[in-house]
């Protein structure tokens, strides 16, 4: 039988009435779905080799050579090399999670996502996800190259916090970037300016070539607001236990608590800020008319 | 065609559609009247700007009408939003959607996830419709890789993942060349007659296109429904005589012996063969005038006493673009001028719908994803 010649299941009620196991099927589904092209795509352009990797590469190679120029305890390169993996995280839900929407608008998927019967949350997740293994893989490789290059020692008493911390920093992450993206849609190319605005800074206080706690009161302000800077400072306690001394900012303990709240928040606002955009969308027709 | 027990696929009452802008509000639907049964293949037709694009929109639940109600298949498009698009798909002339680093294969199994069929079933029903449509030799090859034609007849064929009960298509010819659009026609034809039931809405500014697949259509313009009904009843409205060209072999007594007959209006000689080198037979062509077709019997027995065989015969009817005239009071070149546009002969026919963009480069690499 033809596909087009398929029998349909019933009738439109009842093909329209899905149950709950289905509803959440068809979510999760639509998760793996968003997450495919990301998870896939990750090698058919070699060029992120180039741009991804040995681009920020360089950036914590110089810091690592002015540290060790000043006699900076050998930690600060282990530091150093923390953050250019991080970094990439940082890259990937600023440009493809914050932008994505904004991009996916311009290609006409946003109103095929809106169409569909799943949950715009849904697909959030799936790009955040997709994004996640993506970036994975390459502060994977940052943070091998750079310890094996640089010879880093991580000294570490506290694996299962350590990790605990490192998903929890993502997720607060990832849930930034999700609220973020809908923001981008709202707000159209003046949050793409902010965001370029804002890059710089951020990097700065989030303290990804040093210690954020020598910032002092900025340093403390950036772990409260900035999850990258939480989630990079409590892994910097944890992986080199020992060797910062005072730092100045909460215990490990208390930032995973910090990274929790964010991560909860930022996802909840993610959502209200899907819902605000889906309204507007279909009230004014801010996705329909491309004008606006 | 109807399904007695389905409500109506489509029911729009009274919908307007406002945009706020500057320096003045934009009324994209003006209070617009619509039903469609299931089963039917209905079109919108109308020039850019009527209104067709944004009626498709409040029924995809994309957006919500400023006044009125409209309902899907017994569905509100405000209030169940979410059935309706369990049951409905869309396709747009010169989609871009998707990630052009995906093969068109793995393209339109990351769409059938949005509709929730399993993994397995996924791959299945993307092999299916990648034949169907007759994109084998192209399955794994990059969407950005693929000319426009491919692009649509791929987009088709996501629009028919979750095997929809309604299709919305808007404009989907638009940009491509007669073979494509050929193959885009069919087989939206031949899905909607596949399954009793299963609705189409279409909207076009190809009055060929109207002409040859809608069972009913309308003719939008500015906002507004001018005229509903099947093509032929449209052009009935602006055809009040029945116009025949009737070819004959000889006619003694010229066109004067037929508009003597009755219900013969007028009788005119259009050629007399003279002229037409390379025929090995002369012969008479008459444009024939009547009252109403039933009159063409009784001149059909009348030639054979007139010493006349009938060589051809063919009616004479008003195309769908003279019944937007009739009702407009313009042309849709018209309204191109109006907007802007290029102006240009309107297409006569389907095979006239060419634009050469079959061929065109490959479309630009999309590195988002």
């Amino acid at each position: 039988m033809s596909a087009l010649a398929r029998p349909a299941a019933g009738t439109p009620q009842a093909d329209a009435a899905w149950d709950r196991r289905r509803v959440f099927l068809a979510n999760l589904r639509s998760v793996g779905g968003r997450a495919y092209p990301r998870v896939h795509g990750l090698f058919r352009e070699p060029s992120w080799v180039l741009f991804e990797i040995l681009l920020p590469f360089l950036t914590t190679s110089a810091f690592v050579f002015v540290y060790r120029a000043l006699q900076a305890p050998p930690q600060y390169v282990g530091f150093v090399v923390l953050g250019g993996a991080m970094t990439a995280f940082w890259l990937n839900v600023i440009w493809m999670m914050a932008a994505q929407l904004y991009w996916e608008k311009d290609q006409g998927n946003l109103e095929l996502y809106f169409a569909s019967p799943v949950d715009m949350m849904s697909v959030l997740f799936g790009m955040a996800v997709g994004g996640l293994i993506m970036s994975s893989t390459r502060a994977a490789v940052v943070l091998a190259v750079g310890a094996v290059v640089y010879g880093v020692t991580f000294t570490v008493d506290q694996w299962g916090l350590l990790l605990l911390v490192f998903f929890l920093t993502l997720a607060a992450l990832y849930g930034l970037g999700m609220m973020l993206s809908s923001l981008f849609v709202l707000w159209g190319r003046e949050a793409w300016h902010l965001t370029q605005l804002l890059q710089e800074p951020v990097y700065f206080v989030s303290g990804l070539n040093f210690p954020v706690g020598r910032l002092g009161f900025l340093g403390a302000l950036a772990v409260a607001i900035i999850p990258l800077a939480v989630g990079l400072d409590a892994m910097r306690q944890l992986a080199f236990a020992g060797a910062l001394g005072p730092t100045g900012t909460p215990p490990p303990e208390i930032e995973a608590l910090i990274l929790v709240a964010m991560a909860v928040a930022f996802t909840w606002m993610a959502r209200v800020m899907l819902r605000i955009l889906e309204r507007l969308a279909r009230e004014k027709g801010r996705l329909s008319a491309r004008w606006r | 065609m109807s399904e007695p027990h389905l409500a109506p696929a489509i029911d729009v009452r009274g919908v307007q559609r406002v945009y706020q802008a500057k320096p003045k509000d934009v009324v994209a639907l003006a209070g617009v009247d619509l039903r469609v049964e299931p089963g039917e293949l209905f079109g919108l037709l109308g020039p850019n700007g009527a209104g067709k694009t944004t009626l498709i929109k409040i029924l995809t639940t994309l957006l919500l009408p400023t006044a009125g109600t409209a309902s899907v298949f017994g569905f509100d498009v405000a209030a169940d939003a979410k059935r309706i698009r369990r049951i409905m798909n869309m396709v747009a002339g010169g989609e871009q959607s998707g990630y052009g680093i995906l093969t068109v294969r793995e393209q339109l199994w990351m769409f059938s996830q949005f509709y929730g069929l399993g993994r397995r079933e996924g791959w299945r029903r993307v092999d299916e419709l990648i034949e169907a449509v007759g994109l084998a030799e192209q399955r794994v090859q990059r969407v950005s890789e693929l000319s426009t034609g491919q692009r649509q007849k791929m987009n088709l064929a996501r629009g028919l993942l979750n095997d929809p009960w309604i299709l919305f298509l808007d404009e989907p010819t638009l940009g491509l060349d007669v073979s494509a659009a050929r193959t885009v026609r069919e087989l939206v034809v031949e899905w909607r007659a596949a399954v009793p039931g299963r609705t189409v809405l279409l909207t076009t500014h190809y009055m060929a296109e109207a002409d040859e697949l809608c069972d009913r259509l309308a003719i939008v313009d500015r906002g507004r429904i001018l005229a509903e009904g099947t093509p032929v009843e449209l052009k009935r409205r602006v055809q009040r005589e029945s116009v025949f060209r009737l070819e004959l072999d000889r006619l003694a007594g010229g066109a004067a012996a037929l508009a003597a007959l009755p219900g013969v209006v007028r009788a005119a000689t259009m050629s007399d063969g003279a002229g037409e080198v390379g025929r090995e037979r002369q012969s008479v062509v008459v444009n024939l005038v009547l009252d109403d077709d039933a009159a063409l019997g009784g001149v059909v027995g009348a030639l054979g006493g007139l010493g006349a065989r009938i060589v051809a015969l063919q009616k004479s009817e008003p195309s769908l673009e003279d019944v937007f005239v009739e009702l407009v009071g313009r042309g849709f070149d018209d309204e191109a001028v109006h907007h802007g546009e290029r102006p240009g002969p309107p297409p006569a026919t389907l095979a006239e719908m060419t634009h050469d963009t079959e061929e065109a480069e490959p479309l630009g690499s999309e590195v988002t994803r």
